[in-house]
Parts: C-alpha cells; structure tokens; sequence
C-alpha cells in the first residue's frame, strides 16, 4: 500500500461527538473523494484531546496543525485550502486569550506546555479502534516482557517500586494491593476494572478507555499475571456507550490478535476479559459495593475485612483497580520503576488526569506531574477565571471531597497535601467557582447528590445526610440560627464516624471545608439574612432604582411571570409578591437600573 | 489474522505498523527530522508539484530516511515551480527550484543523505517575521 502522505485526527471524544464530529467526519470523506485524494489521506477518529472547551478539535499532520470548534460547514475550506494547497485555514487556529496571539501546533499552546501525559499518552494520538496503531506504541510490550522476563514477583516489586497509588481516590499503593491478593491461596482469583466513574463532572476514565482502551486491557492481562487470576472483569457504567462500544471492539481484536485467550503469546498463561455493567450509583464505585452488583446483588457496600483481596467477587480473592491506574502499568513496565517514581513528589508518584469544570476559560481534561500546583492548573493550564471574574474557591475530590480557597493557590498537589487542606485527590474531578457563586448553596448541591446516591444500608449516612441537607436548606432560606451551624459540624462528624463506607465517610467533607474556610459566608446568612454571591434566592430582592430607570420596558417584556409593571418612559416597579427571582431583568437591563439586594 | 504467538512476532508487528504510524510520531517534533515542504499553490500544483510531492513520500520511505513531508503555500518563486525547502536538522532552510523527479531524486541522494548542495538553489529573498 501507498503510505498516507497526511493524517488528519478527529476528535472521537463523547464530548466532540456530542457536538458534530460525527458530520466532520462524513464531510471529510465526501471532499477527500471529490478531490481524488483518497491514497493521500487518511481520515480518523481519535480519543479526547482533553481541550474539550474548544471541541470539536481536528488536527492535521503531519503540520501539527491543531483546529478548534470546528464545524461541519468549516470542511470544504480546510480540504480546499489545507489539504490541497497547503494554506492553514487560520480563522480556525486556535487563540490564546491572554495574549490573543493566534497559535496553530498544540504543543504551543498553555493548555498542553504543562502536561505530561502518561495515563493519555495515546489518547488524541491513535486510532482507539485499531490494535496495531496501539501495537506501534510499543502496545502489548509490557506484557511480553512481563511473560518472558519477570516472574510475577519481579513484576510486582516493579509495580512496588515505581510508588504508584490506586488512582480512583483512595490512593493505596498499586503494588502493596497486588502483592496482597497475590499471596492469598486460591483455586481462582479475578481482576477487576473499576470503570464506575460517579463524581459529577469527572470523566478522565471514559477519556481513557474511549482514547485508549487497549492500554487498561494490557494492564488488567499483566495484573493477572502477578496475582494468578485468569479472568478479568471491567464494571462499566451502561451510561457510558461510546467507551462500552470501543472496549468491546479492543477485547475482540485482542483475542484475535492471541493477546488474549489461552498461551499469550507462547507462555502458559492464560487470561480473557468480560465487561459487566452497572447501572450508574455512586456508591458502587466502593469496591465492595461494586463487586455485590456484579454479583447481581443489591449495589451496597459491606464491612471490610474481609478485604477484596481475600474475599471479593464471588468469595474469590479480588485485585479492585480503577481505569487511570491501570492505565499507569504498561508504561512503568516499560520505562521502569526507576522513571515513574522520578516524577511526582516524595510520596505521590507519577501523574494525574484532572477533569477541569466550572467557571475556568479551558474546560477539559488534563495530566500534570503529582506537585503541580492549583496555580498552574487553574491559570496557566486552565487559562484563568472565566470572563475575568475573581476566583473563590476550587472544589477537588467531587461530592467527597472539599473546596479549598486561594490560600491553597500555591499548595502542590498530591494526596497527603489536598487531605491535610481538608479535601482529597478523590478521582480527580475539578470544579472550579468564581466570586458569584455561593459555598452554602455549593454544599448544599453536593448533599444533594449524596444524598441521591446513599444506598441506604446505615443510619449515620441516610438519615444524617438528610438532616445536614435540612439543615443547609434552612440556611439558604435565610431561615438558619448560630446554633444550626455548629449543629451541622457536631452532626457532620458523627456522620464521617459511624458510617460504613467510604460514601458517607467523606460525604460531610463538602459542608466542613465551606464552614471552615467561608464561615463568613454562612454567618450573613444566618445572621444578616443575606446571601453575598446573591445566589440564594429566598435572600434575593431585586429592585429597580427609579432614578435611573429610563422606562425602556425591556425588563417588563422579558419577565417571565409579570411581575414587573410601568408605563413607558416612567419608571419601572417589580412587584415583590409576583417575583420569582429569575434574574432576567437584571441581565436584560442595559442601564444598570436593577439592584440584587 | 494469524494469532501472535511469541513477544518476538510482537516485535515484529510492531516495526511493520509503525512504518505507518511515522508521519504521526515524526510530526510532533519535525526539527530533529529532515523536513521537506513542497509549494503546493496554485501554480505548483500546476506545474507537477503533487508528483514531486509524491515521489519524496515515498523515495524517502524507501530508502528509509525519517523526514516529515509537508506542504505549503506559494513560496513566491513562481517561475521556477515546483519549488522545494529542504531544512536538514539544525541547518538553514535550503529552496530548490524547478523540482521534477529526477531533480527530487538528486536533492535526496546529495543534499539530504550526503548533506552536499546541488545545482537549483534560489537564495532567500526574504525574511520570515516568525522566525
């Protein structure tokens, strides 16, 4: 065959899919044919880029061309101009926001200058789809070597050595676990996948496993290797289709590759993978929860010990891992303990992937060396506050985790650093909130979810969490006491005491970190009756400054519920009793004439 | 497809595929590669560029050379398409002129492999602002 003289990636992301990738893709297709250059160039999905802010991202090599929000109509211009005559379509480069420069090879960007990408190594690189793009990436490597140069143990240690920790959140080191579950005697064992991402707005394991899926495929095969389970199994959220879709095609290609199935690749060791599907509860995401439903059971986490490790699926000891740390192995089989444990700081190794959300100019997903600190995240990566506005507060470690201020800007992140911040690495989930949002009502939403997703088994967590949510809800009401916050830190300990699992041991963290570290906001709640971010609505009035208001009747067209009354070119009046706080006038208004009180 | 059955038929997979996947590993870092851009405006396409652009593809695989083969716009030296920059790692950018395939062919085995220049060079009449 000819070799392709240009590649051009599509994002094959669900984020970009979701916009109109899907189209591009088509469209590319129909100008590549109407211009003959089908033996020139290759069209194809890749996994996520991360820069999903900018989505649907294209890039084109072998320019290094990096392509941003682009639309289906944008095609015939880039296959014209681009492809045929070698002009980059430069309305569609990407620019920065600071500087407005105008940039057009990623690696120049702010948003990738920072990364190290370990974890997404090959995600925005490869052809998700096909094995021997993988293979090309020293793909299945590690395992050869695994089978014909280490023993497990000697596999094991490496893991050991490298320092690597269990990336879903807890971060118990890799190696300690699998040596663990190797050294428990059993007839059968299994590797389990962890592929139940529940932290809202996280999405780093469906990246992975929609990027590069045969990457955790290799690990779960090595894993079961070093502890002697000749099955795998991924739990997988049925909400996650596109990454169920491209699993199922990497475990086929596998198995017909021989890199699955019976004698890998000469030795005698066999190993095959099976998915099972979850229906989408936070607190399977608790290991022992996780491994009930896939049993069939109800998802509801029991005591340990028994540990997994002695007695998990199926009473069968059990290697629980998550997508990221799976995804961690091939490499430092590959490169060696020595250089993974070379990044990161002392006691957290290597790299995380964060997925950045909220009120920050570059939404997406991102892997810094463990040590890097918010500061670089939130504003060199992250490009800063959206619209200018002030940072508040950066919210890590999802509903169990804790919102950490700008005191902890410069703090470097790895796991026994966010925990003594008062917040945890959790799965890697990073919200950030600017000087318009309110913590009351930030704590309040993440109960909210807690309390959705308990599963209900113990008291401290179903019944305390509904107080404390009572509670917060009194508060935004502007309904609170003095003794109502003290009520909800005595009651938010008990809880983190007595509950069972890891979901109620962590589900208080939101309310403690945001009593802790903007109690001046609780207290004008309670006390003044007043919500600073104007969030709250119950504590909101809007009102129209008669000497200001011009009678342009903007704001009484555009109120929803009438409540808003005036002649024209007189001022306006906002019926109080008819107001349901919407806020339409206020951004309607071009004359500043509305007041948030 | 013949299952894999040793680490060393992996091996050989994988310098098989990776072949195809040069032009994607090579683009990230095209300095410390040979970079070939062809002037493929209008008037390049016209007078054979796409050819010669073809035939550096494919010279350059054959004889196992890493280069990054790119186009690009009109260099402005439109008497004598197709015109070729050459950039050897860390060494000025060199413009052929008039490059059809025999000249492409003498541009890879004396400039490109032996590093010695050849006939056809236009000298640089300008300055990049970018660079």
């Amino acid at each position: 065959m000819t070799d392709y003289r240009m590649h051009i990636l599509i994002c094959g992301g669900t984020g970009c899919k979701a916009s109109e990738s899907n189209e591009i893709k088509e469209k590319f297709n129909h100008f590549i044919s109407e211009f003959d250059l089908e033996d020139e160039v290759q069209v194809l999905f890749t996994g996520c880029f991360g820069f999903c802010e900018k989505g649907p991202i294209i890039k084109v090599l072998p320019d290094n061309t990096f392509y941003v929000s682009v639309a289906a109509k944008d095609i015939e211009e880039i296959v014209k101009e681009h492809i045929l005559k070698g002009r980059p379509v430069k309305r569609l480069l990407y620019k920065e926001p600071v500087s407005g420069e105008v940039i057009s090879e990623s690696q120049d960007m702010d948003f990738y200058k920072k990364q190290i990408r370990i974890a997404l190594r090959n995600c925005g690189f490869i052809n998700p789809e096909n094995i021997e793009e993988y293979i090309s990436r020293d793909g299945y490597m590690a395992l050869g070597k695994c089978l014909s140069e280490y023993t497990p143990e000697e596999t094991t240690n490496i893991i050991k050595d490298s320092g690597l920790r269990g990336r879903g959140g807890g971060g118990f080191p890799t190696g300690l676990k699998w040596e663990i579950t190797r050294k428990v005697e059993s007839d059968q064992k299994y590797v389990v996948c962890n592929a139940d991402e529940g932290d809202p707005g996280a999405f780093m394991d469906r990246s992975i496993l929609e990027g590069d899926p045969h990457s955790v495929i290799e690990a779960m095969a090595i894993c079961g290797y070093c502890i002697g389970a000749d099955t795998g199994l991924v739990y997988i959220r049925a909400e996650y289709p596109l990454a169920i879709e491209r699993l199922k095609t990497a475990i086929k290609q596998a198995e017909e590759y021989g890199l699955l199935g019976d004698k890998i690749l000469g030795a005698d060791f066999n190993f095959k993978i099976e998915l099972r599907y979850g229906a989408g509860a936070f607190v399977c995401g608790e290991e022992t929860a996780l491994i009930h439903s896939m049993e069939g059971l109800r998802g509801e986490p029991t005591v340990k010990p028994p540990f997994p490790s002695v007695s998990g699926y199926m009473e069968k000891p059990t290697n629980v891992n998550n997508v990221e740390t799976f995804a961690n192995i091939p490499v430092i089989i590959n490169k060696g303990a020595a250089w993974f444990s070379k990044i990161g700081t002392d006691k957290s190794k290597g790299t995380k992937v964060f997925a950045l959300a909220g009120k920050i100019n570059n939404v997406g997903l991102i892997e810094v060396p463990m040590g890097t600190t918010l500061r670089e995240v939130i504003y060199d990566i992250g490009g800063g506050i959206k619209d200018g506005k002030e940072f508040k507060a950066v919210q890590t470690g999802g509903p169990s985790g804790g919102c950490l201020t700008k005191d902890f800007l410069d703090t470097p992140i790895d796991y026994e650093n966010l925990l003594s911040a008062g917040s945890m690495m959790g799965s890697g989930g990073m919200i950030v909130m600017d000087e318009d949002d309110c913590m009351v009502s930030i704590a309040k939403f993440y109960l909210e979810f807690t309390l959705e997703e308990s599963c209900g088994k113990c008291n401290p967590c179903r019944i305390g969490n509904k107080r404390l949510f009572e509670i917060l809800d009194k508060v935004t009401e502007g309904k609170g006491t003095l003794e109502d916050i003290d009520k909800l830190k005595v009651l938010s300990d008990v809880i983190k005491d007595t509950s069972l699992c890891g979901l109620g041991q962590s589900s208080p963290n939101p309310v403690l970190s945001t009593i802790a570290n903007f109690e001046d906001e609780y207290l004008s709640h309670v006390e003044e009756g007043k919500c600073p971010a104007g969030q709250c609505k119950s504590l909101v009035r809007y009102d129209i400054l008669e000497d200001v208001c011009n009678g342009c009747t903007l704001c009484f067209r555009n109120c929803p519920v009438g409540a808003i009354t005036g002649e024209r070119r007189t001022p306006h009046f906002i019926d109080q009793s008819l107001c349901i706080k919407c806020g339409v006038c206020y951004d309607k208004c071009k004359f500043n004439a509305i007041t948030v009180n | 497809m013949s299952k894999i059955k040793s680490l060393s038929d992996l091996k050989k997979i994988k310098e098989e595929v990776q072949s195809k996947m040069k032009l994607r590993e090579n683009s990230d870092n095209p300095e410390q590669f040979v970079q070939v851009k062809v002037g493929m405006a209008t008037c390049g396409i016209a007078s054979g560029a796409k050819d010669t652009m073809k035939f550096f593809i494919e010279e350059l695989e054959l004889q196992a050379v890493d280069a990054v083969v790119t186009q690009t716009g009109c260099m402005g030296y439109c008497y004598a398409e197709p015109t070729v920059e050459v950039i050897l790692p860390g060494k000025e950018p060199v413009v052929f002129g008039y490059v059809n395939k025999n000249k492409a062919e003498e541009i890879i085995d004396t400039y490109i492999k032996k590093g010695k220049l050849v006939d056809g060079i236009i000298p640089i009449s300008f300055k990049t602002i970018d660079e």
